[in-house]
């Protein structure tokens, strides 16, 4: 299927500040074709964004775009869908922007099941300002704070989601990005909070303090650890040791949250 | 038909003010002692088909707020000391992208979680000063419940016109105090909304001066779309670090204020016109200042009071003025020489400014201020 | 210009910012005055010192608090310990006699009845003591008539309690001109 890519990049605003390798420019693609695959119109679509490098792919989406303060990308896009639940509300953002400093305003958007779709680049670190590491970051690895090795034992984003509420929880992968397509089509259809976590590289802060000696290596890891949940299914605790988890990890049909402030204002209207 | 009239706290006045407004939407997240707003927006904004939210935390309260001003919404939150502390990082960005809304502050004691039942007086830099950068501020601060419910009217105009956050910040006295309050009907107090564009879409740019310094704005979800940062912007939105620019539009955002100070100013005199003694006080420690006032006048001393209702942008001109024919300035507070630094700071040193500063909790009693007055004459 | 002050003293929960209002709204709403409440309050929801004040005039008020209190009223030892140094000279204390048991001295008239008892047993809860309070406090202050003082407890109290608060009212206004008398 041909995919109209020019319709849905603002015109003047390419190239994007992503480096060489990094697996952004993937995962925008990869929203755009679900954007083209569903027909949505560009007035009625907002992307909401928080700060980081995966935050700047707003700006290159002709739609309603907002890129907000660090972490609260869910709160600003909480109000406005709230204000217009007939818009097609989508959230991105890194790892760090989404459950470190937005950690909160993350799990309670999970919790409230309000109708949007969050699209998590992990790339395991804080690119944008030179490689800290994040709540993603794995443990005993190097960031730019970690000279030594990470202390910190890291999240699971996608069970962090399901724990805090989210009605659909995916994992994809930049390598992956046919399976991405069809796993960003159902979130943005589900009706509820949904969370695409898309594990991601960064080789220019992340690979090369790591030992990754290319950006193929990087994305032959991706491809390595990542086994989809149907095979999953049938591989012993042994063979998944170090593995990670593809597709759909969890759905639910859940009272919506925009739907349920609708029967507040009933209630409150009755003998009105 | 008799207009509506009820005995009512500031807080709720404060709410019913904002729904005469138009408001529609609140956001925000529990704290003493302004938590009576948002238990009322809660109970009248669905009547009026407006949406409540009760958010994770102040930073979320007020980022749903711009979000929602942003979706078309005329936006409310309320909150106190620390809370504004809290939101003053998205109070910069409502200031930097141009959006619309209202954060009433009932001021408690501080810094900190400091005395959380107390009412103090202590925010009032915050309120210009608290978020980073260089950026435009508006403030106003009612000393009645009456004029509580008015101001809120005026802070919503304001916001809109202005595209810019409004604080509207009374004292946890006047938040608390009940006193009758007169419902105005609708249209008696003027309400402004913000500009629509009057382009298509296609020509729309949210930040186009052709149109003035206070560009129009249009909302996401009605037909229109484009880009908005809390980075640096041009016209179209869109994030520069062109020197030029960025100078021009940080000049611009806290000229639309400046430049416009005569319209958001509004302060009482109270005998000014022969006082030799002058007493700046807002807030309810204007209430003391004005019993005090009219103490002092029964015993011959000439006094008279200058409250300040907008207290950003503050009327340095007019006091300046009255600067030049008093022989003292008296500023009564609930904090250490907010107030008096202020004062001190306009008046060129035509005369002292004594200050009397309360930060236990207690209001300045107008005796106190009668016996400064004794002693400065 | 008349300025009348009052202070409503007791512990959290007792109902007295309840009680001040009252009084505040029957003088501004029904009496046709000017008045002005005011409160002060701890962290505590229940228990605690808690104060209510409220001014009276003929015309607009300017400080909202008490300057030199006309007439206090105080539930508990704790209140009056706390609360009842600025009571005027001619004015008027009325406190819970089984609360109460060291009341504070001075050149002003000194009211006392069991409030909370009589709450108690001969309204049937002791949740109308405020109640109870605030019909002797409107006997005893005489800044808003008897029947603006009951439009004022009958539009501040759910419907299915008019006849309790009714009755608290009415008794306490009864008892407070008894004790005084």
């Amino acid at each position: 299927m041909a995919y109209d890519y020019d319709k849905w990049i603002r015109p003047g605003k390419l190239p994007h500040i992503w480096c060489p390798g990094c697996g952004h420019g993937i995962v925008m693609k990869g929203l755009i074709r679900a954007f083209d695959t569903l027909q949505l119109k560009k007035e009625e679509t907002a992307i909401v964004s928080g700060i980081g490098c995966a935050s700047r792919l707003p700006g290159y989406i002709d739609c309603c775009t907002l890129h907000t303060t660090h972490g609260r990308a869910a709160a600003f896009a909480t109000g406005l869908k709230m204000a217009r639940p007939e818009m097609k509300v989508i959230l991105c953002g890194g790892d760090g922007d989404g459950t470190a400093i937005g950690g909160n305003h993350f799990i309670h958007a999970c919790r409230r099941n309000i109708d949007m779709t969050y699209i998590i680049m992990n790339n395991y670190i804080y690119g944008m300002t030179g490689g800290q590491f994040s709540p993603a970051t794995p443990t005993g690895h190097k960031a730019s704070t970690t000279p030594y090795g990470n202390p910190d034992p890291n999240f699971d984003i996608a069970k962090l989601a399901i724990g805090a509420g989210a009605t659909f929880v995916a994992r994809g992968t930049a390598f992956h990005a046919a399976q991405l397509d069809k796993l960003i089509v159902e979130a943005i259809q589900h009706k509820g909070f949904s969370v695409v976590e898309i594990l991601d590289d960064c080789p220019t802060t992340y690979g090369r303090r790591n030992k990754f000696k290319s950006v193929i290596e990087m994305m032959n890891r991706l491809k390595e650890i990542s086994v989809p949940v149907k095979a999953a299914e049938k591989m012993t605790p042994e063979q998944l040791q170090g593995k990670v988890l593809t597709g759909v990890l969890y759905k639910e049909e859940k009272p919506e949250y925009c739907e349920q402030y609708a029967k507040v204002i009933e209630r409150a209207q009755v003998g009105k | 038909m008799a207009k509506k009239v009820a005995f009512i706290q500031g807080n709720e006045a404060a709410a019913h003010g904002a729904i005469y407004a138009g408001c529609n939407f609140f956001a925000g997240y529990p704290i003493t002692p302004s938590t009576e707003v948002a238990e009322v927006m809660s109970l009248e904004l669905p009547k009026t088909g407006g949406k409540f939210i009760q958010m994770e935390d102040e930073i979320g309260a007020m980022a749903a707020l711009i979000g929602a001003s942003l979706g078309g919404a005329k936006v409310l939150t309320s909150t106190s000391g620390p809370g504004l502390s809290l939101k003053q990082e998205n109070i910069g960005y409502a200031c930097i992208a141009e959006v619309p809304c209202v954060i009433v502050n009932v001021m408690r004691g501080g810094p900190s979680t400091g005395m959380p039942t107390g009412p103090s007086q202590s925010d009032i830099m915050c309120a210009k000063w608290g978020t980073h950068g260089d950026h435009p501020a508006i403030c106003l601060v009612p000393a009645s419940v009456q004029e509580l419910f008015e101001e809120t009217v005026r802070a919503f105009s304001l916001a809109e016109k202005y595209r810019t956050p409004v604080m509207i910040m009374p004292d946890e006295i006047v938040a608390h105090m009940r006193e009758r309050v007169v419902f105005p009907e609708p249209g008696e107090i003027e309400v402004i909304n913000r500009t629509a564009p009057s382009v298509p879409p296609e020509q729309y740019k949210p930040y186009d001066t052709s149109f003035g310094d206070v560009p129009p704005l249009a909302a996401f979800g009605s037909g229109y779309k484009f880009h908005v940062t809390g980075l640096n912007k041009m016209q179209d939105g869109f994030p520069t670090t062109k020197a030029a620019i960025v100078q021009a539009e940080e000049e611009r955002q806290v000229r639309k204020v400046e430049a416009n100070k005569a319209d958001i100013m509004k302060w009482e005199e109270y005998l000014i016109d022969d006082a030799e003694i002058v007493i700046v006080a807002y807030g309810s420690t204007s209430r003391s200042a004005r019993y005090a006032v009219n103490a002092a006048r029964e015993q011959g001393i000439k006094a008279g009071l200058f409250r300040p209702i907008t207290f950003w942008p503050f009327p340095e001109e007019r006091l300046l003025e009255i600067s030049r024919k008093t022989k003292a300035f008296i500023t009564p507070e609930m904090s250490l020489g907010q107030c008096n630094g202020v004062v001190k700071g306009c008046i060129e040193g035509n005369a002292p400014v004594y200050g009397i500063y309360h930060v236990d909790g207690e209001p300045v009693s107008p005796d106190e201020i009668l016996n400064k007055m004794k002693e400065v004459k | 210009m008349s300025r009348y002050e009052l202070r409503f003293s007791g512990a959290g929960g007792q109902g007295l910012i309840t009680a001040g209002i009252i009084m505040a709204k029957a003088a501004s709403i029904y009496e046709g005055k000017q008045a002005v409440q005011s409160q002060s309050y701890g962290p505590e929801a229940r228990g605690g010192a808690s104060k209510s004040e409220v001014i009276i005039s003929d015309g607009p008020i300017d400080y909202p608090k008490v300057t030199k209190c006309d007439a206090l009223l105080a539930m508990t030892q704790e209140a009056a310990d706390k609360y009842s140094s600025d009571l005027k000279e001619g004015g008027v204390l009325l406190t819970d006699s089984e609360f109460v048991l060291r009341p504070p001295k001075g050149n002003f008239k000194h009211v006392a009845f069991p409030i909370m008892t009589t709450a108690k047993e001969e309204v049937g809860r002791e949740i109308v003591a405020n109640i109870v309070a605030f019909g002797a406090m409107v006997a005893l202050t005489g800044q808003v008539s008897r029947e603006n003082a009951e439009k004022a407890v009958l539009s501040s109290v759910p419907e299915a309690f008019l006849e309790l608060n009714k009755k608290a009212f009415t008794l306490g206004y009864e008892k407070a001109l008894a004790a005084s008398a």
